[in-house]
């Protein structure tokens, strides 16, 4: 008999259907609160920064601030410059909007991980996860999901038959595709040792403090993949896309209503999304804190449920990192930019993956592991002194021709 | 620490010991009675010289000083004041002198609060006062008629149902006038030829301020 899904086949069941249902609703709705949220926090934590007092009046702290303008948006006119390509002007949009929360589905939400549990739950009898899907591809499935949001910006920019939009959409394809690289070397980082794609198994895989990747794939790829998903969600000091100063306002200069608050939408989900897919792959996603033994419990909380908790406290972390670049850092030159990706990061990042790699084969075969790593030492020192030497040569090439870089 | 000292300035800044600004709600709260309309609705401290909504004086014995002269919408560069003059009645004049302001209108989508219309009064009929929140809702209320601008029998501007005003706000009126009048410098000091107006008599040349 073929293997088919047992709720089409035989003996369909209601449950799984309704849970599947009830947690894409649940999972949405988290995702646009999530998204009100951070327009606030961060406007309230920049104004902070900025020894500004930030939105105050909409409700207790300003925290409706962002409803008002959403509604506020919703009523404006709603424009299309004459020379916009009118279809794909209006998918664009949608382009950026709807994999900004597709890749929130497949971050574990809550769910108890500790002591080698799988983070499954029971509900109305049913085996499942506090998180949307958990595809054995995970991970992949939000690198790719993550370039599809170039499209988005990309097109915008495009079909907006302008010269600004389309100079930020030029400047976004670039800067995400070179940032892709150093984003998923990194990754291969953290797969490597966790030897599994699904977002689960990875939170499974970092019980104790010593086990999170951020520690035990030592901190560099954690370094290059906060660099890089800060490059890949345009937000400051990579927001050359948006780059007010030079470009009137980005690749979503032409957009006004509900389609521009789309965007904006998008931008802020992707950054939830983006922390959120940090804290799983290197601070153990919904583990608690735990070193060897001692787990920081919090009493009174059913262990599933205090995963959500840690995980939002997590977050939470990396939002205020987030808003904290973009108090504190000034917007790179765009030829900064591309030397920090493909001269730095790339090859970081490619060194670091190499020499995890070689211990880890090491490991497996009972290799020497000083030896191992000596000689990939040694490695990468010859190729960095390689690499200095290329760059210099084609530094003084470029001097010799009389280029105006 | 380099490129990480940046870091560490912006984080100082959290706390609300170093915020400067002054919780303004519009009026709002304060109308409205809150109580928080202590901490969020406060008014900083005017300067002594601010530029606000007009008034019209009255002398000491209760007659305007408004003579319909018309130098100050001749001077007004928003074109925003419109005068017309009239004849007193010998038996009960408005005004000392042969003739009185009988329409004066200004129009505050217009005026530019430039005061070139203070400087241009002979008299000293038209003078500011410090008040400047007075958000009209339309554009008729936008034109103040004679009736809103002259002051009243104690000589305090009248308040209109839409401008928020606070306790004291409707006192010095003519601040401005008496810096830049001739009058009013400081080496004239004790030398006032300021003409006495109703509820303050003649006043000093300028209130100094501390």
């Amino acid at each position: 008999m073929i293997a088919l899904d047992s709720l089409f086949f035989e003996n369909l069941l209601w449950t799984p259907l309704l849970i599947v249902l009830a947690k894409v609703l649940v999972v949405f709705v988290i995702g646009l609160l999530a998204t009100l949220l951070m327009v606030w926090f961060e406007r309230k934590a920049i104004a902070g920064m900025q020894n500004r007092v930030g939105p105050n009046k909409t409700g207790p702290f300003g925290i409706l601030q962002t409803l008002a303008d959403g509604i506020k948006l919703f009523f404006k006119e709603d424009l299309f410059p004459t020379r916009a390509d009118r279809f794909v002007f209006v998918v664009a949009p949608f382009l950026s909007f709807v994999p900004a929360f597709l890749s929130f589905a497949i971050i574990p939400l809550g769910g108890d991980f500790r002591d080698g549990n799988s983070g499954e739950v029971t509900i109305f009898g049913q085996v499942t996860r506090i998180q949307l899907a958990d595809p054995p591809i995970g991970v992949l499935f939000a690198l790719a999901i993550s370039s599809i949001a170039v499209y988005g910006i990309m097109l915008a920019g495009w079909s907006s038959g302008s010269k600004y939009p389309l100079l930020g959409s030029v400047r976004a394809s670039a800067q995400m595709v070179s940032y892709e690289a150093a984003l998923g070397l990194s990754l291969a980082c953290v797969l490597l040792l966790a030897g599994t794609l699904s977002t689960s198994g990875i939170v499974a895989a970092q019980s104790t403090i010593t086990d999170w990747h951020f520690v035990s794939t030592g901190l560099v790829p954690f370094f290059i993949f906060l660099i890089a998903a800060t490059a890949e969600l345009n937000r400051p000091p990579f927001d050359l896309v948006e780059a007010e100063q030079e470009l009137v306002g980005g690749f979503n200069t032409e957009y006004s209503s509900i389609r521009f608050a789309l965007f904006y939408l998008a931008e802020f989900m992707n950054t939830v999304t983006m922390s959120g897919l940090i804290v799983t792959l290197f601070f153990g996603g919904p583990q608690p804190i735990a070193f060897g033994d001692f787990v920081f419990d919090i009493p009174m909380l059913p262990n599933a449920l205090e995963g959500s908790v840690w995980l939002l406290a997590k977050i939470l972390v990396f939002l205020y990192l987030y808003v904290w670049f973009r108090a504190t850092l000034p917007r790179l030159r765009y030829d900064q930019l591309m030397d920090w990706g493909w001269k730095l990061l790339i090859p970081a990042s490619l060194g670091w993956f190499m020499l995890l790699a070689a211990q880890q084969l090491g490991r497996r075969n009972d290799w020497n592991i000083f030896l191992v790593t000596g000689a990939c030492i040694a490695v990468l020192v010859i190729c960095y002194l390689l690499l200095q030497a290329a760059f210099s040569r084609s530094s003084s090439q470029r001097e010799r021709q009389g280029t105006m870089f | 620490m380099g490129y990480f000292g940046g870091f560490a300035v912006t984080f100082r800044q959290h706390g609300p010991k170093k915020r400067v600004t002054t919780q303004y709600s519009g009026g709002r709260l304060f109308r409205r009675k809150k109580r928080s309309a202590k901490k969020m609705d406060v008014k900083i401290e005017k300067p002594e010289r601010l530029h606000g909504r007009h008034v019209l004086n009255r002398y000491e014995d209760g007659m305007e000083k408004c003579i319909g002269c018309e130098l100050c919408a001749a001077v007004c560069p928003a074109k925003c004041i419109h005068v017309r003059g009239a004849d007193n009645d010998p038996l009960n004049p408005t005004s000392p002198g042969e003739r009185f302001g009988w329409i004066y209108e200004i129009n505050y989508l217009r005026c530019i609060h430039c005061d070139l219309c203070v400087e241009a009064c002979p008299t000293e009929a038209i003078t500011d006062t410090k008040l400047f929140e007075f958000s009209f809702t339309n554009r008729q209320d936008a034109i103040y008629t004679k009736d809103d601008l002259v002051v009243d029998s104690n000589g305090k501007p009248k308040q209109l149902a839409w401008e928020d005003w606070r306790e004291g706000e409707d006192q010095d009126t003519s601040g401005w006038m008496r810096a830049t009048a001739a009058s009013g410098d400081a080496n004239f000091a004790g030398v006032v030829s300021w003409s006495g107006e109703l509820g303050y008599g003649v006043r000093p040349a300028e209130k100094k301020s501390e």
